[in-house]
């Protein structure tokens, strides 16, 4: 009762959002150049997709951002995993860490126009940047709080090589951590990649620019919406995944 | 009988441990010597801080002494002479039972089926054969301690070491638990090294008792139980002898 009450009252502040989207421009409070009315975005979405436009720039993004998270979020667990487990490695790089952490993503554009020209791989490698240091704290934490008396258990039993210690008791027990890192890691992605690519690498960030250099701004909007479509999606799996693997938990 | 049979399985000889912390060097155990027969239920008991769970740690290496012999008396081909009992059972939380029993049996090289039956068998020896799909925190204190038993018998050690193993649980189920453990080992003829600082729950379980007291640890009395199997709880000389070992304990603490 209470659930459906929240769901309805949901519904009603997103119908009320529309509506007042919706009169700004057709009441001339905004320029309907400048911010196209909701009711305009349907039939924009069916000409851009008619076109073939929609497609190509959607999957094109998503390579980007699958490949880009894939590598940045498989070299934060890595080296998270590593520096979670062995002192002397964290110490080794903890100031190298201080150093690059800081630097948002985006101070990397120039880098990687330099190395990767205006390519794909250019996006891959500022989505994985973005993703890494998300990634490689959350492992890092989770790695480091693993509780000591399950490590002992299996020492107790025989598993002492760090390898044996990884596999038995470390990476299933700091796996909730991990998860809470990737889930973020799912969403800064998202930003990274319409950044990645609006310096010109071909998918949804570029095809924005180009609307809007247009004043296409229905297209603009359609994109946006495409994005928080697509994350929506990944984002609910990502969580189903989630429940299926910590379905150990109470 | 031949020498090797007839050695104790266990023979620990002027075992020291120390560390040092903040400057100053803690002894927990001083020069201990201790030996154990085959097929023995060897029950230490003390005061917390003698030094017995460290005796336990030792043994099955989780931690390193600083003076003297361990000498385990076993075929060098079984690969765990020994498994753990922990105080709190330490189950393996993203496992299911029947995969925490199974645990250590990973190490041995065994196919998986195998580990399958072996865990069954030992769940159900525990009492719980129909429990093997449940998680850790389904189950109650007792059957969690119940599976960390069962668990530690899956490798079929030579000697089972136990750390205050229902210290944690309500008296009912700790004494079904003594009677479970008790069952066991008249079937299975393990040795079993318990530890507690519940000296009923020792003289019951006890063929000898060894009062450890004093910091550091050292025997101060080691007597043995003999009265036959299955016992009473009740029993005049159980109560009797458990009486005499408070008397000794407590003179000991006035000692020091």
């Amino acid at each position: 009762m209470i659930r459906l009450r929240a769901t309805g009252l949901a519904l009603v502040g997103l119908v009320a959002f529309l509506i007042v989207w919706e009169a700004a421009p057709r009441l001339d409070l905004v320029n309907p150049a400048f911010l196209p009315p909701p009711s305009t975005i349907p039939a924009a979405l069916l000409k851009e997709i008619a076109s073939g436009a929609w497609l190509v720039a959607v999957i094109e993004s998503l390579s980007h951002y699958v490949i880009g998270l894939c590598v940045g979020a498989g070299a934060g667990m890595a080296l998270g995993i590593v520096a979670g487990m062995f002192r002397s490695f964290e110490n080794l790089t903890a100031w190298v860490v201080r150093l690059l952490r800081p630097i948002p993503g985006l101070a990397w554009v120039p880098f990687a126009i330099i190395w990767f020209g205006v390519e794909p791989r250019a996006a891959v490698f500022i989505i994985a940047i973005g993703v890494f240091w998300i990634v490689f704290f959350a492992t890092q934490g989770a790695v480091r709080s693993v509780d000591r008396d399950l490590i002992e258990v299996a020492q107790a039993f025989g598993f002492r090589s760090p390898l044996a210690r990884l596999a038995k008791i470390v990476l299933p027990a700091a796996t909730p951590g991990i998860l809470v890192g990737l889930r973020t890691a799912l969403g800064q992605a998202w930003m990274a990649v319409v950044a990645a690519e609006i310096f010109g690498v071909p998918g949804i960030g570029s095809r924005m620019m180009q609307a809007s250099s247009l004043l296409s701004t229905d297209i603009v909007v359609v994109y946006m919406l495409t994005m928080a479509a697509l994350y929506g999606l990944f984002d609910t799996a990502f969580v189903a995944l989630q429940g299926w693997l910590l379905r150990w938990r109470p | 009988m031949s020498p090797t049979t007839s050695a104790p399985i266990i023979d620990i000889e002027g075992l020291s441990l120390a560390y040092a912390r903040d400057g100053r060097t803690n002894v927990i155990l001083d020069k201990l010597d201790l030996a154990i027969p085959r097929g023995q239920f060897l029950v230490i008991v003390g005061e917390s801080g003698v030094g017995k769970s460290t005796l336990l740690r030792v043994l099955i290496d989780l931690a390193k002494p600083s003076g003297g012999t361990v000498t385990v008396n076993v075929d060098p081909a079984i690969r765990t002479p020994m498994a753990l009992v922990f105080q709190d059972a330490r189950l393996l939380p993203w496992r299911r039972v029947l995969a925490n029993v199974a645990f250590g049996l990973e190490r041995l090289g065994m196919p998986k089926a195998e580990r399958c039956a072996r865990a069954e068998q030992m769940l159900s020896l525990v009492g719980l054969g129909d429990l093997g799909g449940r998680w850790p925190h389904q189950l109650s204190g007792g059957q969690r301690q119940r599976v960390a038993l069962a668990r530690a018998l899956a490798v079929e050690p030579e000697v089972l070491l136990m750390d205050e193993p229902f210290s944690a649980l309500d008296s009912f189920t700790r004494e079904g638990l003594q009677d479970e453990v008790q069952r066991i080992q008249q079937k299975t003829a393990k040795t079993v090294l318990f530890v507690t600082h519940d000296i009923d729950e020792a003289v019951y379980l006890a063929d000898r008792v060894v009062v450890l007291a004093g910091a550091p640890g050292r025997i101060a009395a080691d007597v043995t139980i003999d009265q036959p199997r299955p016992r009473a709880r009740r029993d005049a000389a159980l109560v009797e002898a458990a009486r005499q070992l408070r008397g000794e304990l407590s003179r000991r603490s006035a000692d020091l």
